[in-house]
């Protein structure tokens, strides 16, 4: 049997990059929902879209084995869906239910997952990338061939956490994907205003690392170079910073009025859509057909429509368990010193909550 | 019984744990080659290898966050900062990863990190390596914080630390390390949290922790020759605090006075004082009194420093103003 090549990169079958259609598609319309969910005061707090971005999340994630770790930023909600949390514990957390992700403590920007090994959702620009250093050294040292990814936007480049989180890996040769999803924009001020050197994917040679920049638009070239760095990254090389360069079509936030850039930029950019580009691929190859697509995008719909649902009948979390979780309940702590490791260890691997 | 330093006490706790459980590793500055800045790794490279003796790059938030992370993926890390001053780079990684991880994912993980580090003033280094900010910890739930005062809480702490799921900070005065003292082998160690009764008195309630405990001691014997008892607690434990030991002896003294080296405004004192008031109001002959650091950066020179610090001739004076004026 002849496996169907997909169109777009010969490497591929037809499959997968419908696919990878099919990841991005989801994250666009989820997102849509959120925005009109957002304006009804379903969902508040911060919400920030990632619309425009999705070829990273997707094609970078394409290329993670499941024991392979995440930390991702506070526009995360494409991440969460690829890596497979359920639509509806994500949106149940963006309601603030209890059958949310994280128990509706966290909310858009602090998705979880530790089954899946998503370690958030984290909000502080900069803050998740010692913690991949730190996750990926723990798998050094147990000697456990994976690859922790982390991502990060171009405003994180300007903190220290980047710079010392850079060498520290390096230094190492710890097993970290150093995942840059540059758009452009560290909230509202544009990169060649934040930094002295525009083109991050050259800062990896500063600590020795090999880098490499993406067209984040052309999601089969994020898959492809992920899989090329994580197959060093594993073999026991050392890190690699990958530069995916990308476009928020969206606010940074629902409270942004975007003053910072014109509408003729963000036209330009629309013009460079990942998933019209896929689409456009697919179909010229005649890959894809209306039908095919109208398919793809009801299954998407009735995906959503069920995530809605189960956050609007997700329960409230009682107040009485407000000042839960805020330390390790002690019935799970042993009496001894490797019987205490060991149980918080399996609270690691096997999550007591199963929302 | 023992005869040991404070910091053989350190050594002794960290190299069993280190000899306990192999996945326990130390990471910090100089903890290695160098042996620790206050040697309290010394050897331990060669004992133990560069695997688990990590000497680290000065970067204070990573290596805080690296330990966040390692703890996350299985290990039992433990963080040195080399003293309290240069934690505050690490802020970030304390307040809003190793102390907020848990609640925030839904009770998805735990954080089994332990992070020592050396505080307080006392040896003439001014301002920018005086800092006594335990107290800044201990306000941030998600974390234990606890300070050993005594050679048996320094020799033993370390080990009850990593028994605890969560995150726990162990703040070691820097003056105590050269101090000596007994260590009973046989004696079982007291849990990591939980105040203790130094010095059993009836007239007032001493309420201290770490560097201070000494100091309090000090006053107490000075007082005890013209009829006045001091009772003095150690807290040992900052967060969670043992309110009701402290609030037990303000209900047979009646006179509380909280000696606590951080500045005075919002400090723990302050808590403190507020708890007794909250829940021991009716117990108090006179106002609860505090002798904390005076509100400078903490001066270089010698009568300066001394004047800043609490001392035991501030703490008696005021003990002896409490008496007079609420007798």
């Amino acid at each position: 049997m002849v496996i169907p090549k997909c169109a777009a990169r010969p490497d591929c079958t037809r499959e997968h990059g419908l696919e990878l259609l099919y990841q991005m598609i989801r994250i666009r319309r989820f997102e849509e929902k959120c925005a009109e969910l957002y304006s009804r005061g379903k969902i508040r707090g911060f919400l920030h879209l990632y619309i425009g971005e999705e070829g990273v999340a997707v094609g970078a994630l394409a290329a993670l084995d499941e024991d392979d770790a995440i930390v991702a930023t506070y526009r995360e909600h494409g991440q969460a869906l690829v890596r497979g949390i359920p639509a509806g514990e994500i949106m149940a957390e963006m309601y603030g239910k209890a059958n949310g992700c994280s128990r509706g403590r966290g909310g858009s920007m602090h998705l979880f997952d530790a089954r899946r090994r998503f370690f958030g959702g984290n909000a502080i620009v900069g803050g998740g990338l010692p913690m991949a250093v730190g996750l990926a050294l723990a798998d050094k040292l147990q000697k456990r061939e994976r690859a922790t990814v982390c991502i990060f936007g171009d405003g994180a480049v300007a903190e220290g956490a980047f710079h010392e989180s850079l060498n520290l890996a390096a230094l190492w040769k710890l097993p970290v994907l150093f995942l840059c999803e540059n758009n452009l924009y560290a909230m509202g001020t544009a990169i060649e205003r934040h930094q002295s050197q525009t083109d991050i994917a050259q800062k990896g040679a500063n600590y020795g690392i090999p880098a490499e920049a993406v067209d984040g638009m052309d999601v089969l070239a994020v898959e492809q170079v992920s899989r090329l760095a994580l197959d060093g990254v594993r073999s026991g090389a050392g890190p690699f910073l990958l530069e995916a360069r990308t476009y928020r079509f969206r606010a940074h936030s629902m409270y942004d009025a975007e003053l910072y850039r014109s509408k003729d930029e963000v036209e330009q950019w629309k013009r460079r859509d990942p998933i019209a580009f896929l689409t456009a691929r697919l179909r010229e190859a005649h890959q894809l057909s209306d039908g095919e697509l109208a398919a793809l995008e009801s299954r998407v719909a009735a995906e959503i429509d069920e995530a809605v649902a189960v956050a609007e009948g997700g329960p409230w979390e009682p107040l009485a368990d407000l000042t839960k979780d805020v330390y390790t309940p002690q019935s799970t702590v042993g009496a001894g010193i490797t019987q205490a490791t060991r149980a918080s260890r399996n609270a690691v691997s096997q999550p007591q909550v199963t929302p | 019984m023992t005869k040991m330093t404070y910091r053989e006490a350190v050594r002794a706790g960290l190299r069993e744990a280190l000899q306990n459980d192999p996945q326990v590793f130390l990471m910090g500055e100089d903890v290695g080659r160098y042996g620790g800045s206050y040697a309290c790794s010394k050897g331990f490279l060669d004992e133990f290898g560069p695997e688990r003796i990590r000497d680290t790059p000065l970067s204070e938030n990573s290596f805080m966050g690296a330990g966040i992370g390692a703890a996350l993926g299985g290990m039992r890390p433990i963080v040195e900062i080399m003293t309290v001053n240069f934690s505050l780079l690490a802020l970030d990684q304390v307040v809003n990863n190793a102390a907020a991880l848990r609640h925030m994912s839904g009770g998805q993980v735990s954080v089994p990190l332990v992070v020592r580090m050396a505080t307080g003033g006392g040896r003439q280094l001014a301002a920018q390596h005086s800092h006594s900010l335990e107290g800044w910890y201990a306000h941030v739930p998600g974390i234990k914080v606890v300070a050993p005062a005594t050679i048996a809480d320094a020799r033993t702490m370390l080990g009850l630390a990593l028994r605890e799921p969560d995150p726990v900070f162990i703040f070691e005065h820097a003056m105590l390390y050269p101090q000596e003292g007994e260590f009973d082998e046989t004696t079982p160690p007291s849990g990591l949290e939980g105040a203790a009764i130094r010095r059993p008195g009836r007239d007032v309630t001493l309420v201290t922790y770490g560097g201070s405990l000494g100091k309090c001691l000090a006053a107490a014997e000075t007082l005890a020759p013209t009829g006045v008892a001091c009772e003095v607690i150690d807290l040992r434990s900052l967060r969670p605090l043992d309110m009701d030991t402290v609030l037990q002896s303000v209900a047979k003294t009646h006179r509380a006075v909280i000696v606590d080296e951080g500045w005075r405004t919002g400090s723990l004192a302050g808590e403190i004082s507020a708890q007794i008031m909250e829940r021991g109001f009716y117990d108090l002959d006179a106002p609860v009194a505090r002798v904390c650091s005076v509100e400078v950066p903490i001066p270089y020179a010698k009568h300066l420093e001394d004047a800043a610090l609490p001392q035991p001739e501030r703490i008696v004076s005021t003990i002896q103003e409490l008496l007079a004026s609420h007798d």
